[in-house]
């Protein structure tokens, strides 16, 4: 193995990237570490206020509806960057007046709970689209089944519709999965330590841009093939009712 | 069948039921009474408010005014007929099964799995006593061997047999039957109306609207023909196909056989 790496010429980078220092790999790790937590945090939160954008969009009244469509279509419009920049810097900015109002000055906002925060509401808008489609989806009959046996609101949506609405929202709920992954790297510009503020360290550092790049693009690329691995079996089992298409493998 | 006597309440009792959906009157005033054990039959051509009338029994449409009791409950109405006592209508609900056209078993559930689903979760039911009286009710209707299968997977009359045991698993004082065959191909209709003729026959407080003509005669006591949201006439079968009264009705049976 080593004769291989030593051949090609790879030693200096296997070194770099080594994960006791003076190697960087441990900074990487805990880089990817950091997307991870908000990737997961803010995809949890963004399918929480997705699941109520839907029900609002689809059951509420007037008002409801038109708040959650300009929640929508602005967040839907303004570059994720913008966003990102506005959230935070405002986000933080009014959980800080709002402290010193009530007299206790200024607090430390977690860069991981305000990067949860802030992707989760961009996540959010498109979560709400995804859902409401989904939902829409259902045969009306099921759900007019679980009404007709005396089923309260609460456990409709628990029983039938999330289960039943499953099917149809996984490919989108894992494409905004990946998007979420890829997102945290934006939160680089807020000077938050995840993958590619740590790769960029890194490689300024020690002038291996080429490195500390592809094995950061590595990483996310890892992320991404257990991400599809994952998703895949969620959406078999999710489809466990359906018969499958003549044309389906299988 | 029940005789004569103030003290039993009626089964179902629908007084001067009106639903307009918008503009739209679909049942402009109708009545009909179910003693316990009765099968009452709604006939009618399309459009003419059968289905409505049975939907709003248990409230799938809300009535726009009326009153109904099931087994001598009123369930409340506001005076635009929208619902009042959400919980009054999800217990009568679960009292009343339904039996739709389109089968609805929920596809992402076994067959076990639906029948158990409302016991379990909406009676609270043990879930133990609850699979071992599912599973006496499907080899009832004869679905022994299914109750692991999804429902897509069955044929139309196996998914619509599975729909009347999951009724029969809540022990229904009365069912609802909304044009159980109609979506059935012919050849699988048979198999349906001998599960919906055995439970005429144990004396199940039933309502049933369907195409069915001969069936209706065969095992309803009571047929109810609407006409454009109205009860043109009502008897027993022998009356209503042996000596129809009205030109209307008349025709239809016509058009029917």
């Amino acid at each position: 193995m080593e004769t291989v790496i030593d051949a090609l010429g790879l030693t200096d980078s296997f070194q770099l990237l080594s994960l006791s220092p003076p190697g960087w790999g441990m900074n990487l790790l805990r880089g990817l570490a950091n997307s991870v937590k908000i990737a997961v945090g803010a995809y949890l939160l963004g399918l929480v206020i997705g699941l109520f954008g839907a029900y609002g969009k689809l059951n509420g009244g007037p008002i409801t509806r038109d708040l959650l469509a300009i929640y929508t279509t602005v967040v839907r419009a303004v570059p994720e960057l913008v966003l990102i920049l506005i959230l935070y810097f405002v986000g933080t900015d009014l959980i800080n007046k709002a402290s010193s109002a009530l007299g206790y000055g200024r607090v430390e906002i977690s860069g991981v709970a305000a990067g949860i925060g802030v992707l989760g509401v961009v996540q959010g808008a498109y979560a709400t689209e995804i859902l409401r489609g989904a939902i829409k989806a259902i045969p009306v009959g099921q759900i007019e089944a679980a009404r007709a046996f005396g089923m309260p609101a609460m456990m409709m949506m628990r029983r039938v519709t999330i289960p039943a609405m499953l099917s149809f929202a996984i490919p989108g709920l894992a494409n905004l999965w990946l998007i979420a992954t890829k997102d945290t790297a934006l939160l680089a510009v807020v000077g938050f330590s995840e993958l590619t503020l740590e790769t960029r360290q890194a490689a300024s550092s020690t002038r291996a841009y080429m490195t500390f790049f592809l094995a950061a693009g590595g990483l996310y690329l890892i992320m991404t093939l257990i991400s599809t691995f994952a998703f895949s079996r969620i959406e078999k089992w999710a489809r466990r009712g359906e018969r499958p298409m003549s044309g389906d493998a299988k | 069948m029940v005789s004569d006597g103030a003290a039993v309440p009626k089964a179902i009792m629908v007084n001067d039921l009106h639903k307009s959906f918008g503009t739209l009157e679909v049942l402009k005033g109708v009545s009909l009474v179910a003693e316990k054990g009765d099968v009452v039959a709604i006939i009618g051509g399309s459009g003419s408010g059968k289905s409505t009338m049975l939907r709003c029994i248990n409230f799938l449409e809300t009535p726009s005014s009326g009153e109904i009791s099931i087994t001598g409950e009123v369930i409340e109405m506001k005076p635009d007929g929208s619902p009042h006592n959400q919980k009054q209508i999800e217990k009568m609900r679960s009292r009343v099964a339904m039996v739709f056209q389109s089968f609805n078993l929920w596809s992402h559930r076994t067959i076990l799995e639906n029948m158990i689903e409302v016991p379990v979760h909406v009676l609270k039911v043990p879930k133990a006593e609850a699979i071992a009286k599912a599973r006496e009710l499907l080899a009832r209707v004869g679905l022994a061997d299914k109750e692991d299968s999804y429902p897509a997977f069955l044929s139309g009359g196996q998914q619509q047999r599975a729909a009347i045991a999951r009724a029969l698993a809540v022990d229904p004082e009365v069912m609802l039957f909304d044009e159980p065959t109609s979506a059935l191909d012919p050849e699988l209709v048979g198999e349906v109306l001998g599960v919906i003729r055995d439970l005429a026959a144990e004396g199940r407080t039933m309502i049933l609207v369907t195409h069915e003509m001969k069936f209706a005669r065969e095992v309803a006591n009571k047929i109810v023909y609407l006409y454009e949201g109205r009860i043109e006439e009502h008897g027993t079968p022998a009356e209503i196909f042996g000596a129809p009264k009205s030109e209307r009705l008349k025709q239809f049976l016509q058009s029917v056989t």
